[in-house]
């Protein structure tokens, strides 16, 4: 499968304000490991965001395959994983119900993630930041899975616990020919993680 | 170690204002034949032993008046204070679902209901109904839902933009899940806060109304009749007859509005009492 | 020198509600112990649940009235009780907080730089103390969701820094900034502490705390494990505690190596030593009793048998 971007323009609703994103293309095969390394501010997340199909862009498409993203119905092959974990959770919901919102979750993955089932008895603010990513990544890896965006995921993670969720990835990225896109602002980390890594202004010419 | 325990109080209080307010809808229920009995050898007795709350110009027990009074008010209230929830509830969520134009017809009637002072609205709709109970529940059920559905449609705009409903919804979480699993628990503390403190004010209004005579019929012990009725023996120094229906008339009120304030604090989940 | 900032055996437990009505006392942080000296940075790294957070609500004496704290904190060689720390924060001992969100969204900066205080020299201070982190005299007039992010955190370091603090507590002050901004802020507590100030820079960035801290202490589920100068983490080497040793080894540019297991919570703390399920060279004698510190090179550790794993 091929994720593909043509075009992309998009700008936040305040008058006059410039557009984050103007013509920006991107592609990226599935088993594709791509890097993109840009200090913030650039719009990195808002590229994540459009190509995840949670916002419109201005002008521009997203296609999966040539079928335009937002033609898929129920789970979508696109998945983002957010910087802030905490944001992309229902506060009020405890975490199994977050977890299983989409469906029964394979305990392997769990057992990968190191996700404790007591954690799941709980509500999102008694969780750290770390440990609720971990929830959300299990949750976005699903069997319908072809393309998983990587926000700055490992930011709120120590060393260990970066170097777990990442490996545990890695192996499943490889074993379901998953396509990945890594933003992060390590460069070491982009070198460990990603087949290529590119930067800001090659995504936008 | 904190020996007082904040949840654990208004929950306890919770418990006691419901089951008193509880208390005086049964007790009441019960005595509406009692309040009814005229009895001319007991007229006019002030406040003694037997009977606490005095007896009126037909010797009727005043006790018995007002617990009844205070009961069908009560149960008014529950009625009417529900009706309005579940409009609001229905119509907030509809507003804020399908946007365009059932948005803007829902929105503008809202601001047309709003428009017009409550108490003209509700004996508008309880003369065209026909007065009676029917009447007063109609008036005052259908001029309370705007307030409360505007918050329901405002929320549920907000929780629209949350990432994590985006995220549902790219997770192919279908749109009765989403309804259930993220909007109604949001909702609920909101809904039932409003609610209740709806309450006050649907039994506040159903008084009035009777007062004024526009509500229900006076041979039915409802507590804005026993007032209204009351209002004619003030001058000849009969004051148990308005005092005591009066002021338990302001003690339901309140113990509402605590309800309400108490199911509040326990239900948001920002004042999780650490 | 007597050090700006002494624990030892510090804990902090709290009383929180479960289920329903039944409350559980949960430890937030159980034996830590550290030295801050002035003119230094040092760095507190542990993950998240290590209890690091605890450790400045404590220092500021903002603990919630739920928990309970245990052992000794020095402030400049003489108890840091509560009441103490109130009078000492905001002029002697500082908070810069996380981000933007903690500044009054309602108030222009300015204002709230000077805390109320008027006359002129609070003026000039206020306008010096922005100078100082590049931000001109118009910040003044801003509100809050008029600045950018690396803006906010420099409005945050001068309100902190206006009086002159001696000991300067940031809680995770660089999370949602990129490599650049988090280095020029990080370049500020340096200079902080080169005037003479002791910072504590509380973080989980170990790789960021390493490039100004000049001492680092490891939290590991409440406790410290290991406290040692930064150059320790230059090699694999330098570090005696394993736990440190396999921080370093998990950084992408040391290999990027998995230590599996997680961090023990709350009320299954192990007995002995809490990193032993984990450790690579656990023995027998791990499990059992307290684990006392050893003195290592310009440092010290929690560990019976310091540098003696070796790793495949």
């Amino acid at each position: 499968m091929i994720l593909e971007a043509r075009d992309l323009t998009f700008r936040y609703p305040r008058r006059g304000s410039p557009p984050i994103l103007e013509g920006a293309g991107f592609s990226l095969r599935s088993g594709e490991r791509l890097g993109l390394s840009a200090p913030s501010g650039l719009g990195k997340t808002t590229l994540c965001k459009l190509l995840a199909g949670l916002e419109a862009p201005e002008r521009g498409q997203i296609l999966l395959d040539g079928i335009p993203l937002s033609r898929y119905r129920g789970f979508c092959p696109v998945q983002l994983l957010w910087q802030h974990p905490d944001a992309a959770v229902d506060p009020l919901l405890r975490l199994r119900a977050t977890l299983e919102e989409a469906g029964p979750v394979d305990p392997a993955v769990l057992e990968g993630l190191g996700i404790r089932e007591s954690w799941l008895e709980r509500y999102p603010a008694e969780l750290s930041g770390g440990e609720l990513q971990r929830i959300c990544i299990a949750r976005a890896l699903r069997p319908g899975l072809r393309f998983l965006l990587c926000d700055e995921i490992s930011a709120m993670l120590d060393l260990i616990g970066q170097a777990q969720i990442w490996q545990f990835l890695l192996d499943q990225a490889q074993a379901r020919g998953l396509g990945l896109l890594v933003v992060s602002h390590d460069d070491a980390l982009l070198e460990q993680v990603c087949g290529r890594a590119i930067g800001w202004d090659a995504l936008m010419s | 170690m904190r020996t007082w325990d904040r949840r654990r109080s208004t929950l306890l209080l919770l418990i006691a204002a419901g089951a008193a307010l509880l208390a005086v809808s049964v007790a009441g229920g019960l005595l509406t034949e009692q309040a009814m009995a005229t009895d001319f050898s007991r007229r006019d007795l002030a406040p003694c032993w037997g009977y606490p709350f005095g007896t009126d110009w037909m010797g009727r027990d005043m006790l018995a008046r007002t617990l009844a009074g205070l009961s069908l008010s009560i149960r008014i209230g529950v009625l009417t204070a529900g009706i309005s929830a579940a409009v609001a509830l229905i119509l907030g969520t509809v507003c804020a679902i399908s946007g365009g134009w059932a948005d803007a017809a829902v929105s503008w009637v809202i601001d047309l209901v709003m428009g017009i002072p409550h108490i003209l609205l509700i004996i508008l709709i309880s003369i065209a109904c026909g007065r009676g109970l029917w009447g007063v529940t109609a008036g005052v059920a259908l001029s309370h839902w705007t307030s409360l559905a505007r918050v329901v449609r405002g929320e549920v705009l907000q929780l629209h933009q949350a990432p994590y409903l985006r995220m549902a919804r790219k997770l192919g979480v279908s749109q009765g899940k989403l309804l259930r699993l993220h909007l109604l628990p949001h909702l609920l503390p909101q809904l039932l806060a409003g609610l209740i403190l709806q309450f006050p004010h649907a039994i506040l209004h159903e008084a009035s109304v009777t007062f004024l005579g526009f509500g229900l019929s006076p041979e039915q012990p409802a507590i804005g009749i026993v007032l209204e009725e009351s209002m004619g023996y003030l001058a000849l120094g009969r004051w148990w007859l308005a005092l005591f229906p009066g002021l338990s008339l302001v003690l339901v009120v309140a113990l509402f509005a605590l309800l309400g304030e108490r199911a509040r604090l326990l239900l948001s989940p920002a004042s999780a009492q650490g | 020198m007597t050090p700006i900032l002494t624990a030892e055996s510090l804990s902090v437990s709290f009383t929180r509600y479960g289920r329903g009505l039944s409350r559980v006392e949960l430890p937030g942080i159980r034996d830590l112990s550290l030295t801050a000296d002035p003119g230094q940075v040092t760095a507190v790294v542990g993950s998240s649940g290590s209890g690091k957070s605890l450790l400045a609500h404590a220092v500021l004496g903002i603990l919630p009235r739920n928990s309970r704290m245990e052992g000794t904190l020095l402030y400049d060689g003489a108890p840091l009780s509560p009441r103490r720390a109130a009078a000492l924060r905001g002029r002697e001992i500082v908070l810069v907080p996380q981000g933007a969100g903690c500044l009054d969204p309602m108030m222009q900066v300015g204002p709230q730089i000077r805390r109320g205080r008027r006359g002129p020299e609070v003026r000039t201070q206020c306008r010096q103390a922005l100078e100082r982190y590049g931000l001109g005299p118009e910040t003044e007039t801003l509100y809050p969701f008029q600045l950018s992010g690396g803006m906010a955190r420099r409005v945050l370091i001068a309100s902190a820094v206006m009086e002159g603090p001696r000991l300067v507590v940031a809680d995770e002050p660089t999370p949602g900034l990129d490599a650049r901004a988090a280095g020029r802020l990080l370049s500020h507590f340096r200079e902080l502490a080169d005037q003479g100030a002791g910072v504590l820079f509380i973080t989980h960035d170990l790789e960021l705390a390493l490039t100004v801290a000049h001492k680092v202490v490891v939290l590991y589920a409440g406790q410290t494990v290991e406290e040692v100068p930064a150059e320790g983490f230059r090699t694999e080497k330098g570090l005696a505690h394993p736990y440190s040793q396999a921080l370093w080894r998990a950084m992408p540019r040391n290999g990027f190596q998995v230590l599996p297991g997680l961090q023990p919570e709350g009320l299954d703390l192990p007995e002995g030593c809490a990193f032993a399920p984990r450790c690579p060279g656990r023995r027998p004698e791990c499990g059992r009793g307290q684990i006392p510190y050893i003195e290592t090179d310009g440092g010290r550790a929690r560990c019976l048998f310091p540098g003696e794993v070796s790793v495949s």
